[in-house]
């Protein structure tokens, strides 16, 4: 049996990152993508507010959600708004999702030995007006899905989204495309059962549907405790 | 002076490579799996860099795909510049000579670059510790192990393309059922003197229920000899 002893005072070092929680989740359909998030920020057994959302719009058509350090998320966007400006004066056009997801995987492989403790997803609609969603890992890997869930309820809720949008692990099931009203439903009902089963996430649920006609917002309560 | 990560990055595959008298068969699992959870399921691990190039990637997914775009935006350049494609051997000395500065650091790629250029088919193994070799069969990744013994066992010289492919099938297939980092589906890529060609990517979950198919069907068999036998 090990021997259990109290080797004397331990000093931690300090970490310049802090986990502030948060799920974040994109889906894209054949002309409208939603992003969602919910809106509570925490570390560690605390809770520092109860309305923070985690989707930022970027342009018309995308809207990225970030969840895991929130500093990084913060500056990170910045980052993000910043070179959007620079690319309109430069180009005197919008940057397509498709561009802003390889640019952002350039600026985050650019800290790959300092990283910005984020996990993005990007949602939005590409330039022949399909849903899009793209995925990265903190240094910069990405590619293009059809959902994905990112943050602390990530690993709950991927199975889930597999199943109900790619009908996987299931036989003999007919293969529905997905409509905007049935998937503004699940990712509600989702985001209700990872508040049930995930302490970081709760409070309330953003949801950004973008289409043509531009992203409307919409908010949900979610539990509190 | 490095900060510690909070995070796991992906890494595990499995990946191989080799030459026969058709050309060069490459193929790879599509998993990427970051710590215990399987971070995507369906990634390219096999990238073609121009059209007689494909490179497989193992190791870290951000730093390989990174790299690869690195390697293809400079064989660009050189084309552009010099008017000719560079060669395979030379296209593995350059990316070796660029990731010479990042040994030691957290950086880890592997790559096997597969092609054909001007002398032939070629295989060629570059990873960030500073190896370059090459071979006539590489694999690598976690699941590499399995994925040797398969090839080794049955790959000759002169395998027809459709032995070749299914024999790159089998070996993936076996390294994915052992190895819990390999998984979900097979890529292939085909390169001959006219280019590459990517066989129809394949989910590995129907050939695992016809394997254990075959299987029962090989245990029933024997019981009934078995009673026969018993019966004289």
């Amino acid at each position: 049996m090990k021997d259990y002893h109290y080797s004397g005072p331990v000093e931690h070092k300090f970490s310049p990152y802090s986990f502030n929680g948060g799920t974040v989740l994109a889906v894209a359909g054949e002309d409208f993508a939603i992003v969602a998030s919910d809106t509570r920020l925490s570390e560690g057994y605390s809770i520092h507010s109860r309305d923070s959302p985690k989707c930022y719009k970027l342009t018309d058509t995308t809207v990225i959600g970030c969840s895991g350090f929130h500093g990084d998320c913060l500056t990170l966007t910045k980052i993000i708004d910043a070179r959007l400006k620079m690319y309109k004066h430069s180009n005197n056009k919008t940057m397509t999702s498709g561009a802003i997801a390889a640019m952002l995987s350039t600026i985050l492989y650019g800290r790959r030995f300092f990283p910005y403790y984020v996990y993005n997803i990007i949602g939005g609609l590409d330039e022949h007006g399909k849903g899009a969603v793209y995925s990265f890992d903190p240094v910069g890997s990405y590619q293009r899905d059809t959902y994905k869930a990112g943050g602390s309820a990530s690993a709950m809720l991927q199975p889930l989204l597999d199943n109900q949008i790619g009908f996987k692990n299931m036989e003999g099931v007919q293969h529905v495309p997905l409509t905007q009203e049935k998937a503004v439903q699940l990712v509600k009902d989702v985001f209700i059962s990872a508040a049930e089963r995930d302490v970081y996430t709760g409070d309330a649920l953003r949801l950004c549907i973008i289409t043509k006609e531009g992203i409307k917002e919409q908010t949900v309560a979610l539990r509190k405790d | 002076m490095t900060v510690r990560r909070p995070f796991p990055l992906s890494h595990g595959t499995t990946t191989l490579g080799f030459i026969f008298q058709g050309g060069v068969i490459a193929a790879a699992d599509t998993r990427a799996s970051a710590g215990g959870l399987v971070a995507c399921p369906a990634v390219n691990k096999i990238t073609p860099i121009h059209s007689h190039l494909v490179v497989t990637s193992s190791g870290s997914g951000a730093d390989c795909m990174l790299w690869e775009r690195i390697l293809g935006r400079e064989i660009r350049l050189y084309q552009l510049r010099h008017r000719r494609c560079l060669s395979i051997r030379g296209t593995a000395k350059l990316l070796s000579f660029m990731l010479h500065p990042f040994k030691g650091t957290d950086v880890c790629v592997a790559l096997t670059l597969c092609g054909w250029d001007k002398s032939g088919p070629k295989l060629i193994y570059v990873c960030s510790d500073g190896a370059r070799l090459q071979g006539d069969i590489f694999s690598v990744g976690s699941g590499s192990p399995y994925a040797y013994g398969v090839l080794d066992g049955r790959l000759r010289w002169n395998l027809s393309k459709e032995e070749a492919v299914s024999l790159a099938r089998e070996a993936v297939f076996r390294a994915t059922h052992r190895d819990a980092y390999s998984g979900n589906n097979v890529d292939l890529f085909h390169i001959t003197a006219q280019g590459w060609s990517q066989r129809k990517r394949e989910e590995l979950k129907e050939e695992y229920y016809r394997d254990m198919e075959r299987r029962a069907k090989t245990v029933e068999k024997g019981k009934r000899e078995t009673v026969l036998d018993a019966l004289g």
